[in-house]
């Protein structure tokens, strides 16, 4: 863990918020930090106090990435006085669309200190703490324990599981959000902070309260393999820093000790915003929508009455946060005689001996159009999977939904898809439809797809 | 008393592609499922796999009748544990969304 100490005074890691009261909040703003903070001190509800209060909080962002970057910015320019990031990922190329805080010349660079870097030229002030490693349930709780506030930034459900549940044993507020594609989502979670296992009246959720149970494996889709739009996955993160500097500029995170003079600060039911964002239509009436959210649940596996849920038991590995997010699903398992790998697919075909075929590329149309192996026809795997599916449900025929050439042939039929799934589905419908003429023609799957084909045939193949 | 209920059902978060790529549909739902019970929840989506889904994987709305963890049901924008959850009996010119939750980031 490097440290870098910044020049702020009163954020010497003297912990909580709460404690700094009385050494952090009534002092004199320096020039610099009067100048530099001018523009938002003098924004109704902020003032010096709300301030520096920022600057006697210690935030930690969670993921350097799509979230994390336009998160960061902000909470590092708003003058947050100490940010820790943790990461283990090193900068990528296609990173740069929408990971803002990073750059080209960084490209090979971890991507704590790339962020870092970028921070630190935004606004020295702030202490940086680089935790140049992937979040495990076994350093969670000592690096959340260094904090006042946590922001989920990560990219997989394993993680987001974990980071709430060490949030509500260790009573921190918990700023989540997640992008895919065209999507976004924020919730505000665990603020204030309630000690696990008090259910009675109204406390607010933790992550699983409001998730409860991760979605299949086979419906999850990461940015890498979906796709993401950097403005969609920015707002988000943008939105979320909002969210931190009002919870930490007001102090919602500490629960009110006179309720009933003060201001309206009821967070027990917060908001899922939600975000859509299309490419083919502007901005409409249903873009952004603020979806009412429950309460505590006292059944909550985490934070509910009965939870037996301890720090010492995550870092022993319980519960296990991979097997509750990868619980097995039935997936098409062809037998090897109708496989066939990348490499002596290639192979047969360069010796000449493959008899005329035919190639079926079951990728969407967008990423068939960067590239595919010679000869091959686009068949994009959802819509043929739909036509099918009409196909037996309302009678008909192959006929009606695949070229002539597929159908009226016995050539065997090849099938690719991106990493090697969906084309052993296809092998199985296409089956189905009988194209395989009882058994007299060959259909076959190509092991691994377009991702085997890059490592075993072409290595300058254009994978994405 | 009519029976059908116009109601206004939206997709997001990925779950309208399986509905013809389509994010908004108006849907006139018989107002009593075959038992002659009024339509609730459960009913609806058990609906709109039969009759609006285009896609043929309705695993990825619906596992073993009810529906899947990872997607939120909102009743006119509130999380439908509010509201009693599959048993909620829709009301005219109700608005039901189906949101599934996102971990990208």
């Amino acid at each position: 863990m490097g440290q870098d100490t910044g020049n702020h005074n009163g954020a010497n890691g003297a912990s909580v918020a709460e404690n700094s009261a009385q050494d952090g909040l009534a002092r004199r703003l320096t020039e610099e930090e009067f100048d530099r903070y001018s523009r938002q001190m003098i924004v109704p509800g902020m003032g010096k106090q709300g301030q520096l209060r920022l600057i006697n909080s210690r935030v930690l962002i969670i993921g350097a990435g799509g979230l994390g970057c336009p998160a960061a910015q902000y909470i590092a320019g708003a003058g947050v006085g100490t940010i820790g990031i943790v990461d283990g990922d090193v900068v990528e190329m296609s990173n740069l669309h929408r990971q803002v805080g990073h750059a080209t010349s960084r490209i090979g660079m971890k991507k704590v200190d790339s962020l870092i870097s970028h921070l630190r030229g935004l606004n020295p002030l702030p202490t940086y703490i680089a935790h140049p490693f992937h979040l495990t349930p076994q350093n969670a709780a000592d690096i959340i324990s260094q904090y006042d506030l946590v922001m989920d930034c990560t990219d997989n459900p394993a993680t987001r599981y974990l980071i709430s549940d060490v949030c509500v044993l260790l009573c921190r507020p918990l700023v989540s959000a997640a992008s895919v594609q065209k999507s976004g989502q924020l919730i505000v979670l665990n603020c204030p902070p309630t000690p696990q296992g008090l259910v009675d009246g109204k406390y607010a959720p933790c992550y699983r309260c409001c998730f409860r149970k991760p979605p299949p494996p086979s419906s999850m889709v990461s940015c890498g393999e979906a796709g993401i739009m950097g403005p969609v996955v920015g707002m988000m993160g943008v939105a979320q820093a909002g969210e931190a500097i009002k919870i930490l500029a007001s102090a919602l995170h500490i629960p009110s000790q006179n309720t009933e003079n003060g201001p309206e600060r009821n967070l027990q039911q917060p908001t899922l915003l939600i975000y859509t964002y299309d490419l083919d239509s502007a901005v409409g009436p249903y873009s952004f929508r603020a979806l009412k959210m429950g309460g505590r649940k006292k059944n909550c596996f985490a934070c509910g009455e009965n939870s037996t849920l301890t720090l010492e038991g995550i870092k022993a590995g319980n519960p296990n946060y991979e097997q509750f997010c990868s619980i097995p699903t039935a997936s098409c398992n062809l037998p090897p005689e109708e496989r066939i790998t990348a490499a002596a697919y290639h192979a047969a075909k360069e010796k000449g001996e493959l008899p005329e075929h035919i190639l079926l590329d079951t990728r969407e149309k967008e990423h068939f159009s960067f590239g595919s192996i010679d000869g091959a026809v686009n068949l994009p795997f959802g819509k043929f999977l739909m036509k099918a599916a009409a196909v037996k449900r309302g009678g008909g025929s192959a006929r009606d939904i695949l070229p002539p050439e597929v159908v009226d042939t016995d050539a065997p039929i090849f099938v690719v898809c991106r990493r090697g799934l969906d084309s052993q589905e296809t092998v199985a419908k296409l089956k189905e439809l009988g194209l395989d003429k009882g058994g007299k023609r060959k259909i076959m799957d190509i092991a691994g797809g377009m991702k085997a084909w890059k490592e075993e045939v072409d290595p300058s193949f254009p994978f994405i | 008393m009519s029976d059908t209920i116009p109601i206004t059902v939206d997709f997001a978060g990925g779950l309208e592609k399986l509905f013809g790529d389509q994010r908004r549909h108006s849907v006139s739902l018989p107002a009593r499922d075959s038992n002659g019970r009024p339509a609730n929840v459960a009913f609806l989506a058990d609906y709109l796999c039969k009759n609006l889904m285009t896609d043929p994987r309705t695993d990825q709305l619906l596992e073993d009748k009810h529906i899947r963890p990872g997607i939120l049901v909102l009743i006119n924008d509130a999380d439908w544990e509010l509201e009693g959850e599959e048993a909620y009996e829709i009301q005219p010119n109700d608005n039901i969304l189906f949101v599934t939750t996102l971990h990208g980031g």
